[in-house]
């Protein structure tokens, strides 16, 4: 069992702010902890903290709490529980926003697989401009948990009967193009 | 009617049968889908959890090849390519701050984004530009019989619902019904699959596509239609590890794209449907009953 009992002293003063002044965050201020996201989340049972508490320990700047927290990767960005919000806070949106933080400063698990597949997605989509599924998968395992690759074998095979796997990597032609712009978006974040 | 294509990564991958069957049924219905030039991909949720700005970014290039190409609309079949360029068109349009950053990085390439071309979804063009009569008067072999359990999942009706409810979807319902089969109430119909936590956290993942196999096997259906290339994955590749936890809920999943190409009287193989992983033995059925 975690911790539940938060000390005042483990805030970081300010981070809600932080984060609520970032465009699509803002309405958080005015979450009146109801639980309807927690209620429509569909993977609230296996999460550390429920969405509400997310953003109540967000707003009172618990930033460790939420960014060590599971629950953020957890999110599979269905939309429900923002469709569903009586106070419009775009919880999936706040979301985002913590798994870029949680990246940013290094602090998400690290043989976790999912913000390992995000990098990597990332990665790929960044250096070729396309990604090619199988090979993505095929990084994942081995940067996680290869003994798991080896329990997918049967789906390989299936996957390989039925057509659907791609044996040579996909890539855009104009690749310098991309990585122009997005080092550009790089570059001014420095200067910022 | 024309239109800029989006094919996207997974319709060029595991979820290729979605572009062999929605390209040929397009075409049979006079619609033209020209595949956007030098496309990249879109991001998908995965780079906006890493960095939304780049993921802005990916996402406008796209946005700024249709532009430049003349377009006014553009359409992407997969649900997350649909949400995420128009999550980057709503940004644009609405974050002054986002859109100088966009704007200068395309800048970097010569490239220009105005925030104009609209992304859509087939199933909106199929219901609200062709409309479900022209759809109905190509049928040649009416799928009589089929009971369809009609998913929609997430991604394209949340959180920007354009064209059709976002708790109960209507649009491929209609479609199905004028392919001549039969919808099944299916309460789950925009329910998550689980998205890519079927490999990253399978105990997660897989237990929400259970929920939404069994459930539509209760419901009586022969098969599940699908809009999205994950969806299908998910519900269609890991039956045996569901199988193994909870217990069997085998039932085919096709994209609805595939159906339409059975009613135009298309061949199995040429709507893709050899890729399944569960056979999805549709025209017998059809024919049973007929
Ligand atoms: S549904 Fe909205 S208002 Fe209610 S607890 Fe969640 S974020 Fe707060
Ligand atoms: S978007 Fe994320 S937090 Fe919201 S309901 Fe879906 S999985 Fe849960």
């Amino acid at each position: 069992m975690k911790r539940t009992i938060k000390y005042e002293a483990d805030r970081v003063k300010g981070f809600g702010r932080e984060v609520m002044s970032v465009p699509g965050c803002e309405e958080l201020e005015n979450c009146i902890q109801c639980g309807t996201c927690s209620g429509v989340c569909p993977l609230s049972i296996y999460m550390d903290h429920s969405p509400r508490q997310i953003m109540a320990l967000t707003r009172s700047d618990f930033k460790n709490e939420v960014l060590t927290s599971h629950t953020i990767w957890l999110c599979a960005s269905c939309y429900a529980c923002s469709v569903e919000c009586p106070r419009e806070i775009r919880i999936t949106d706040i979301m985002y926003e913590l798994k870029q933080r949680a990246i940013h400063e290094g602090i998400y698990p690290r043989r976790f697989p999912i913000p390992v597949l995000a990098k990597e997605f990332s990665k790929m989509a960044h250096d070729l401009g396309r990604v090619t599924e199988n090979f993505l998968v095929v990084k994942l395992f081995l940067k996680t948990n290869w003994m798991a690759a080896i329990g997918m074998w049967r789906l390989g095979l299936n996957l390989i009967r039925t057509g659907r796997f791609s044996l040579k990597r996909e890539s855009i032609q104009r690749r310098g193009e991309l990585a122009k712009m997005l080092e550009s978006v790089e570059n001014e974040k420095e200067t910022a | 009617m024309k239109y800029a294509y989006f094919p996207g990564c997974s319709l060029k991958g595991m979820g290729r049968a979605y572009e062999e069957s929605l390209l040929p049924v397009m075409k049979k219905l006079g619609v033209e889908f020209n595949e956007l030039e030098d496309w990249n991909c879109c991001g998908a949720t995965a780079y906006m959890a890493v960095d939304e700005v780049k993921a802005c970014v990916l996402a406008s290039r796209n946005l700024a090849i249709a532009e430049r190409a003349g377009n006014k609309e553009m359409v992407a079949p997969c649900s997350a390519c649909y949400l995420v360029l128009n999550k980057a068109k709503h940004y644009f349009n609405e974050s002054p701050i986002m859109a100088g950053k966009v704007k200068r990085a395309l800048k970097t390439a010569d490239m220009e984004y105005s925030g104009d071309v609209d992304i859509r979804h087939p199933l909106d063009i199929l219901t609200n530009d062709i409309g479900i009569d022209e759809i109905k008067k190509h049928v040649t072999h009416p799928l009589k019989g089929l009971k369809v359990a009609t998913y929609y999942g997430c991604q394209i009706v949340r959180p920007y619902s354009t064209f059709d409810d976002q708790n109960n979807p209507q649009t491929m319902d209609r479609l199905i019904e004028a392919l001549g089969a039969e919808v099944v109430h299916y309460p789950l119909k925009t329910k998550c699959c689980g998205g890519s936590l079927t490999g990253t956290l399978p105990e997660a993942g897989l237990r929400l596509c259970y929920i939404l196999l069994n459930e539509a096997i209760k419901q009586g259906a022969d098969v599940i239609a699908t809009v999205c290339p994950l969806c299908q994955f998910n519900l269609d590749a890991y039956h045996d590890k569901i199988k193994a936890q909870w217990g069997p809920a085998r039932i085919p999943v096709v994209y609805f794209s595939q159906l339409m190409g059975l009613a135009y009287g298309m061949s199995e193989k040429k709507v893709g449907l050899q890729r399944n992983i569960v056979k999805a033995d549709l025209r017998p059925k059809a024919a049973a009953a007929a």
